[in-house]
């Protein structure tokens, strides 16, 4: 029992057709921290509602404590937690009304609730908030209050299914300790995520891909594979994306990524070390070896990243050299009411630039993301792209810009073909200029096959070409993008990066919000928005020196954010 | 118990602090009942007609005062047929009398019967035959009323036609349209209103998080089925009350009788509320399907305002399984003419097949689960 508390034999669970969870065995052992890892649709979810009934798998067969998931459904209930991905609670109740609620279907009698809502509020701090509707809560509170919800009858086992999406990192780590106290108390924790440093912390780690387990086991077990082969460029002289690019372009590279001004990479056989000439970084270049992450061995598990090169950009056009900065913001204010959700924010971006605008959810970033590419009008300041204001020359600003939204807005039920027929028109394109186009994007992205699917249904790989090829077909100077690879598994990510560096190298400028930090250290310079101010403005790396301390000799992305928005929270405070 | 308790305590704070419950309980129905009860008129009142007088005795001063002083005509007076016929033609009127010149000559004569021309508008078949009775009817008051000896009469008229209608004498369509609307109140807040609020919970994950406790699908139901319940008779009473004392329609039956039909008709509507919700699991689909399979047939299909023995048959056959056809009826009765039990309980069984009908399909159907 304690070693199989959770036993899944053989379950394949379809939908429409599709196999969402194909043929899946694991055992979970009691009293742990489990991470459920894989990128969005890899069957995380799915199995999670098979572990507590509310699905039915077409095969295999799934025990809790003993208990059948299919014909015990009812018991099993009595001994879980769970926390959907959505926020599962009544967002027009209080959050103590929430609470009696779940007390009372749980059973949960009047004394012994007294003393479980003070420890679970206590836990949570919520305790100032009891009488507020949960739907004016943050991110980070409902999710709070979610987990309380969960606890409130003693689970033995508890599924958190995504609990640190749309959560700022403060409150992740909050929760993650809390997450941690529980353990004490003897219950299993099931973690599901898509943020692979999330990964490491746990004490064992079941990674999944397609409907399939790639690993389960301790996530160190796993990143020892690959320790020893992990290298670090420093010091690179000139374009680190130029670094990259040659360096992916070599057979004996498995995966390379962009951390700052340096160049990350994993090496398929230990023995080798990459010459630093060979990938032209320079004569002052450093080569270290850095130690292994659980991304970097999910990329190895994957069969490695791509190549350095983009199909996509070699038909682009270059772009004309300016000195003039191409976007500019000088004291950019958004207010609704009284309330300011972007105050005072200044910036102006070079061409060929990868600006970042990076910040907890509710932030203020998406409000100055819209007033640049001109989808709000600002309160008072002033926009412009290349030159040109967004508020007196919007249109003509606006033909330079391509716009990706977040996740991948098509138009779900047009096929590949109208989407890019759609999106040619849109943008001016016309006879034989739009053919050409449309006859080239479908060649380098190998659309052929899937020219009739609908957009909705195209691999989440394909989804994202579409979705950039729609944004780019008019060569724009300046590209917008808005969470581009939140929750994408790591190879596509780095794809779509690799064409958003080979843009980059053509003289586009880029800018991009993302609360993700990998995606951040892809950024030439950052811009951390807070509470709808800049709060800080740099390159990673000059971010990551800020925050340096004795304690923390070499801060992540993450440390150096959160501690930028605790200073900040302090300066606020005085 | 305690469980369900707390299901309807929450489902109640839910109904208070959200618009949209509030909105379609109470006062949505408040705009139809006004709607019904001031803007629908199916009566035709004073409709304008033309009159050619070609004679010009005393007697045909006092035929015309006639026309003039019925208040379901509005009588207009002209000694050229011509001028009429060109109004007809426009369609400013909807018909006209001609007393020809040999009226009088023709009304003294013992031995003959005088004529008059009626012709009626027949684009609008309804007003036309509106048309054509009023005209015949003041026609007849006239001849008793004038004082003209029974000899005068012709044969046809000898035999005097008296229309009298029965429960609603004045025929005020606004009477049966009030008492009506109350099905489609109900329909409104046990379908629509109910299948919005599943499947919202569908579409916020509520539903999923409350799937993973103890609850049983049974607590579930009745948790969201007895809170909507309430809901429907409270709209009902306030809808009756407005209905007697603001539109002064009357009220012929019992109290208990329409409580009890009522009832039974709202725990059909919910079914079908539950019913659409564990199809559909988004608010938009869902207040598609309550349209299309409830609000619509119990406004068109029950007899509420089109007349269901004026449909063609296979529309009829339809109207057989549209649970606001057999409610209209008992409605109509209730308040139109009492506690008639030869008409309520044939009504109220048919109410109850269907019900009965949704029952058996939904526990089928609903299950502790996702899909």
């Amino acid at each position: 029992m304690q070693n199989n508390f959770v036993q899944i034999q053989d379950v394949t669970k379809l939908f429409n057709g599709e196999t969402a969870v194909d043929n899946v065995s694991a055992v979970i052992g009691k009293g742990r921290i489990i991470g459920l890892v894989g990128p969005d649709g890899a069957g995380k979810t799915t199995l999670i509602r098979l572990i507590t009934g509310l699905l039915v798998p077409e095969k295999g067969k799934i025990t809790v404590a003993g208990l059948d998931s299919v014909k015990q459904t009812q018991q099993i209930t009595d001994i879980i937690g769970y926390m959907p991905q959505k926020f599962g609670l009544y967002e027009d109740l209080t959050i103590m009304e929430n609470l009696h609620l779940y007390a009372d279907l749980r059973g949960v009698p009047g004394r012994e609730r007294k003393e479980t809502f003070e420890r679970l509020l206590g836990f949570t701090s919520l305790n100032p908030f009891i009488n507020r509707l949960a739907g004016n809560l943050s991110g980070g509170m409902k999710q709070k209050l979610g987990l309380a919800c969960a606890l409130i009858s003693k689970p033995h086992l508890l599924l958190l299914d995504e609990p640190g999406v749309g959560v700022d990192p403060i409150s992740r780590r909050e929760l993650w300790s809390m997450v941690q106290e529980l353990l004490k108390e003897d219950i299993t924790v099931l973690w599901s995520t898509a943020y692979l440093d999330e990964a490491e912390k746990c004490d064992t780690v079941i990674l999944m891909n397609e409907g399939k387990i790639l690993y389960n086991g301790e996530p160190h077990e796993l990143t020892k594979k690959i320790e020893g082969r992990v290298y670090q460029v420093k010091d690179i002289e000139g374009s680190a994306r130029q670094v990259l690019k040659t360096v992916l372009n070599r057979p004996d590279v498995i995966d390379g990524v962009i951390q700052g001004a340096s160049v990350r990479l994993i090496m398929d056989k230990e023995s080798k070390i990459p010459d630093l000439y060979d990938i032209k970084a320079g004569d002052n270049a450093k080569l270290l070896r850095a130690p292994a992450r659980f991304e970097d061995s999910f990329v190895d598990i994957l069969g490695g990243g791509p190549g350095g090169d983009s199909n996509l950009v070699e038909t682009m056009p270059e772009m004309k050299k300016t000195d003039r900065p191409v976007i500019e913001a000088v004291n950019l204010t958004k207010k609704y009411g009284n309330f300011t959700a972007a105050g005072n924010i200044s910036f102006s971006i070079k061409a060929g630039e990868i600006f970042g605008l990076l910040g907890p959810n509710g932030a203020g970033k998406s409000t100055t993301f819209k007033m640049m590419c001109g989808l709000s009008t600002p309160t008072s300041g002033t926009a412009s792209v290349m030159g040109l204001d967004l508020k007196t020359a919007s249109g003509k600003a606006r033909s330079y810009i391509g716009y990706m939204a977040q996740k991948f807005s098509l138009y779900q039920n047009l096929s590949t073909m109208q989407n890019l027929q759609f999106f040619s028109g849109v943008y001016g394109l016309r006879g034989k200029l739009k053919k050409e186009k449309i006859n080239n994007i479908i060649e380098v992205f190998n659309f052929e096959k899937y020219l009739n699917s609908n957009a909705g249904e195209l691999p989440l790989g394909y989804k994202q070409r579409l979705a950039l090829a729609c944004a780019v077909m008019h060569d724009p100077a300046v590209l917008f993008l808005d969470e581009p690879t939140s929750g994408v598994d790591p190879i596509t990510r780095r794809e779509f990066w690799t064409h958003i560096n080979n843009m980059v190298e053509k003289g586009v400028t880029v800018m991009v919000t993302t609360h993700f930090m990998e995606e951040a250290e892809y950024c030439d310079r950052i811009s951390l928005i807070y509470r709808g101010k800049a709060i800080a403005l740099g390159t990673p790396d000059e971010l990551k020196n800020l925050v340096k301390t004795d304690e923390i000799p070499g801060p992540t992305m993450e440390e150096a954010f959160i501690s930028l928005i605790k200073s900040s929270d302090e300066q606020e405070a005085a | 118990m305690r469980r369900l308790k707390a299901l309807i305590k929450k489902e109640f704070h839910q109904i208070v602090r959200d618009p949209s419950s509030v909105m379609i309980a109470f006062i949505l129905p408040l705009i139809l009942l006004f709607l019904f009860g001031y803007g629908v008129s199916l009566d035709a009142n004073r409709i304008d007609i033309g009159i050619v007088m070609q004679d010009n005795s005393p007697q045909v001063q006092s035929l015309i005062r006639a026309f003039e002083n019925t208040s379901f005509l509005n009588a207009q007076v002209e000694r050229d047929r011509r001028e009429i016929e060109k109004q007809l033609v426009a369609g400013k009127l909807r018909g006209m009398v001609v007393i020809p010149t040999d009226f009088t000559r023709r009304l003294i004569n013992p031995d003959d019967t005088a004529k008059l021309q009626v012709i009626a508008d027949g684009s609008e078949p309804n007003t036309a035959n509106f048309v054509q009775n009023y005209i015949r009817q003041t026609w007849v008051n006239w001849l008793l009323q004038s004082g003209l000896s029974e000899a005068m009469l012709t044969v046809d008229e000898r035999v005097s036609i008296q229309p009298r209608f029965w429960f609603n004498p004045e025929l005020e369509s606004s009477h049966f349209l009030l008492s009506g609307s109350i099905a489609i109140i109900m329909t409104l807040i046990g379908t629509l209103l109910t299948s919005l609020v599943i499947s919202r919970e569908w579409e916020r994950g509520t539903m999923e998080a409350m799937m993973a406790t103890p609850v049983n699908i049974i607590e579930i139901i009745l948790g969201k089925l007895i809170p909507y319940f309430v809901l429907g008779m409270s709209s009902m009473v306030i809808c009756t009350i407005i209905s007697i004392v603001v539109f002064g329609v009357p009220f012929r039956g019992s109290f208990i009788t329409l409580a009890a039909v009522s009832a039974i008709f709202l725990i059909t509507a919910l079914q079908q509320g539950l019913l659409i919700s564990t199809v559909a699991k988004n608010q938009f689909l869902a207040s598609q399907m309550a349209f299309i399979s409830g609000f619509l047939p119990a406004f068109i299909l029950s007899g509420f305002v089109f007349e269901i023995k004026s449909m063609p048959a296979f529309v009829q056959a339809i109207t057989y399984i549209v649970p606001a056809k057999y409610f209209v009826s008992c409605l109509q009765t209730l308040f139109l003419a009492g506690d008639i039990y030869s008409v309520i309980i044939p009504n109220v069984i048919g109410i109850m097949i269907l019900g009965s009908v949704l029952f058996i399909v939904i526990t089928r159907k609903t299950r502790k689960r996702l899909i």
